[in-house]
């Protein structure tokens, strides 16, 4: 497959992954607005703005509704969910030959529905807007797995749709264990068990939590579950078991079993997953842990470009 | 290619219809331009007997479903302009006409034994000019002529090219005049393009008049894309039995770019653009995940201009640097090759019967339109004395641009023209206005459909490798709007199957 291909493909999946995070992260702390808490609307915005990574140009200025329609509407600001579906967009549009049809057809129709929010049936309020935009967002995912052949562009898909996601859900980890995890009960009261379900909705993991845990809270098994969950969806061990199954399949079909570091390093980060208890996780400088992993999954991001997109041709050519 | 209609032509003679008589021909007039279905007496010719029968047979509620079908299977297949912008997603399809131009065995084996001469003699001309030069030291050729056009490539001089072979892919463009004789028009030797709506609009067609296509016995086309791999094959490097092939396209933002992918697709081959290909030591690789991958061929849908930052036009960023020097070096052939827009230049068009007789010791069988050179002083007095009559064209352009319609032009324009030709008579060509020929199209609307004329051109696909090969067909252009000439789909032209007879 073709580098520039692969590239596409990859990063078509990451702004998809990224339009969906920013979605439910933005309706889910609207929801959190309307309940009387102790959490200050700042503190929750800043929140919000430091999960998507502090976007340049972009303040809490007092008034949150403004914020989430510049967050949702404004495709100048690169962060906004029309900015990611239109740069996934313009990617597919580079390798519209190897979408299905169906595939084509959807993305195009959620970018209209994104940069032409005021057509009928899109509804005005953001409330029904942002869970119609998601409805969208799943249905290009299923219509994917189900008309795209799953060969080596599928699994590229599949690599940056779980590198993203890791990435996410390690940052909301991180935001959220700073502020409520450390903080003791009487501090928080029930503040802290609110701020709990709003961090469990925004990586959809409310009821597959209490499916493991009962709806007993506690930041422990917040933790546990968001972080090394093998069967859940959402949480950062199952996303880097994905993405290292797709390197492994992508390893094998591109005939370059040379990609040393990388497996190196992917398959660290796996293990220690899968290893790992939470126990000595909350022992050690939490925090700093979570960082790490961060810090794997932009190192991996780095080896796959390394590997398979922007090689040297001198590499390519000694080896 | 653009041609309109004279003004100075006889009006419609009134009372010459076809001698046939049913309401969906009501709207069927001869003029004096040859028609594809009736001769002169307004008598249906043979080929079209079961065709005219079958459209008039049909309810037109039967007509209008398979309309939509069609329609449908266009869509479906993607056959369609897309538009940037904001109407993206709402696909337009390729406009065609449902009613097949049927072309008799006898007309096509002259078509195709004018075209393989044709061909053959303009890539003897090639080979010769960017050689040895013998044509123009002979004097059959002016050099000044060759030395000044535009697409002259000196860098291609004393190169040796696999096969000898210059113009892998031709679409050559064909009118057929009064008397029923087929001209050319026009050599397109660089990048022809329109192959992929000849073949996706036969597949089309055969779905939808299934019995009637059987009845004719139209010989096929579907091998093209084979024929033309192995024309890329055979003209691969030496040394490189299984060479890897590619096809290089200027990207999504090309108008062709359906016919692009199209091809790879149906070819099997790489769709490449500009920036996936390096050169190392003048040997052409493309970036693939799995490493940097050798590529032997290149189908080039890019112009010479365009090709290679380093030896033409340093601002293109859909070329790959270094490639002409990978192409000078044997490593990779390109097809079509450098320079060949030589031998299709309007002025150079003038000498092609002398080139004909010069290699091949032959008189053309297909005849070129009247042409007056501007570099001549008494054609030159002759057209600017009869601007008003004439088509001037510039000789570098295509597409239409630069032309000047002398029956439709104002004094301006035609004062402007022969300032123009007086300042640099090598950039322009005058010919008469050509009134070519019609076919019968399907028009009206659904409730009333209505079969009438329409002018129509022809562009069949010739390719050239160890042999020369042209699939039995080719691209049916026609003007659809009432009275207009103009073949151009981006003018309201559209397309027709072209269907051609085994006997």
């Amino acid at each position: 497959m073709l580098s520039r291909v692969a590239d596409s493909l990859y990063w078509m999946s990451r702004y998809l992954e990224r339009a969906e995070h920013t979605v439910r992260l933005l309706d889910v702390n609207m929801g959190l607005m309307l309940d009387r808490s102790g959490t200050s609307a700042e503190g929750r915005w800043l929140r919000v703005l430091e999960a998507l990574g502090n976007p340049p140009d972009l303040e809490w200025e007092g008034d949150h509704i403004q914020l989430v329609r510049t967050l949702t509407f404004d495709d100048e600001h690169p962060a906004s969910i029309t900015a990611c579906i239109m740069s996934a967009r313009e990617n597919a549009r580079q390798v519209r030959d190897e979408l299905s049809t169906e595939q084509w057809q959807r993305l195009n129709r959620l970018y209209h529905q994104v940069t032409e929010p005021n057509m009928p049936g899109n509804g005005n309020q953001l409330e029904e807007f942002l869970p119609s935009v998601l409805d969208g967002l799943h249905l290009f995912q299923g219509i994917t797995d189900t008309t795209m052949t799953h060969g080596e562009g599928w699994q590229f898909i599949q690599m940056g749709r779980s590198l993203e996601r890791a990435f996410a859900t390690v940052k909301l980890l991180d935001i959220y264990y700073h502020d409520f995890f450390t903080v003791s009960e009487e501090a928080g009261g029930n503040n802290r068990y609110l701020e709990w379900i709003g961090l469990l909705r925004c990586c959809t993991a409310f009821e597959a939590y209490c499916r493991v845990y009962t709806a007993d809270l506690s930041h422990e098994w917040i933790l546990e579950f968001l972080l090394l969950n093998s069967d859940f969806p959402h949480s950062v061990r199952y996303c880097i078991d994905g993405l290292r199954q797709a390197l492994l399949s992508v390893r094998q079909s591109s005939g370059r079993l040379a990609a040393d570091e990388l497996s190196r390093v992917a398959g660290r980060l796996q293990s220690s997953l899968n290893f790992a208890e939470i126990r000595e996780v909350l022992e050690q400088d939490t925090a700093a842990y979570l960082r790490g992993i961060l810090r794997q999954c932009n190192q991996i991001h780095d080896l796959i470009y390394g590997y398979y997109i922007h090689y040297s041709v001198h590499a390519a050519l000694s080896a | 290619m653009q041609l309109r209609n004279s003004e100075s032509r006889p009006q419609l003679q009134s009372g010459r219809r076809p001698q046939l008589d049913h309401p969906v021909l009501d709207e069927y007039f001869l003029d004096h331009a040859f028609d594809e279905m009736f001769d002169e007496q307004g008598i249906v010719r043979p080929h079209y007997a079961s065709l005219i029968n079958t459209f008039t047979k049909l309810p037109k509620e039967e007509l209008q479903r398979r309309k939509q079908s069609a329609d449908l299977s266009f869509l479906m297949q993607g056959i369609t302009f897309t538009v940037y912008g904001r109407d993206e997603g709402t696909e337009r399809i390729f406009p065609y006409d449902l009613l097949p131009r049927i072309v008799t065995a006898k007309e096509w084996e002259r078509i195709e034994k004018g075209l393989t001469q044709r061909i053959t003699a303009l890539n003897a001309f090639l080979r010769d000019v960017y050689t040895d030069g013998k044509i123009l030291a002979d004097g059959f050729v002016p050099r000044e002529i060759v030395y000044s056009c535009r697409h002259f490539r000196r860098e291609m001089r004393g190169l040796q090219v696999p096969r000898n072979v210059y113009i892998a892919v031709t679409g050559t463009d064909l009118l057929r005049l009064n008397n029923g004789e087929f001209v050319v028009l026009e050599d397109n030797l660089r990048v022809p393009s329109g192959v992929s709506y000849m073949l996706t609009s036969r597949r089309v067609m055969k779905r939808i008049f299934p019995q009637l296509f059987g009845d004719y016995g139209v010989r096929p086309i579907e091998h093209y894309t084979r024929v033309l791999l192995s024309t890329l094959r055979s003209l691969a490097p030496e040394g490189r039995p299984e060479p890897s092939i590619v096809l290089l396209t200027p990207g999504i933002y090309n108008s062709a770019y359906f016919e692009h992918t199209y091809l790879a697709r149906q070819m099997g081959i790489e769709l490449v653009e500009g920036r996936d290909l390096v050169i190392h030591d003048n040997v052409v690789y493309m970036r693939t995940t799995a490493g940097l991958k050798r590529v032997d061929v290149i189908y080039r849908r890019v112009d010479d201009d365009f090709i290679d930052p380093l030896s033409f036009r340093s601002d293109s960023m859909l070329g790959v640097a270094g490639l002409f020097n990978a192409y000078r070096a044997g490593n990779v052939t390109l097809a079509n090759a450098f320079g060949t827009g030589l031998a299709d230049d309007k002025a150079l068009y003038a000498y092609v019967p002398s080139i004909i007789r010069y290699y091949l010791g032959e008189e053309p069988l297909l005849n070129n339109v009247e042409t007056y050179l501007m570099t001549d002083p008494a054609q030159r007095q002759h057209t600017i004395e009869n601007l008003d009559k004439l088509v001037v064209k510039a000789v570098g352009e295509s597409g239409g641009y630069g032309m000047l319609i002398g029956p439709q032009s104002t004094q301006a324009e035609r004062d402007e023209f022969r300032l123009c030709i007086e300042a640099n008579p090598r950039n322009y060509i005058a010919q008469p206005t050509l009134d070519f020929s019609r076919a019968p199209c399907l028009m009206g609307s659904p409730e009333a459909p209505l079969i009438e004329p329409r002018h129509v051109d022809l562009r069949p696909y010739i390719l050239y490798g160890d042999k020369v090969t042209i699939v039995p067909g080719g691209l049916t252009r026609v003007a659809l709007p009432k009275g207009s000439l103009v073949v151009n789909s981006s003018q309201g032209g559209g397309s027709k199957d072209t269907w051609v007879l085994n006997e």
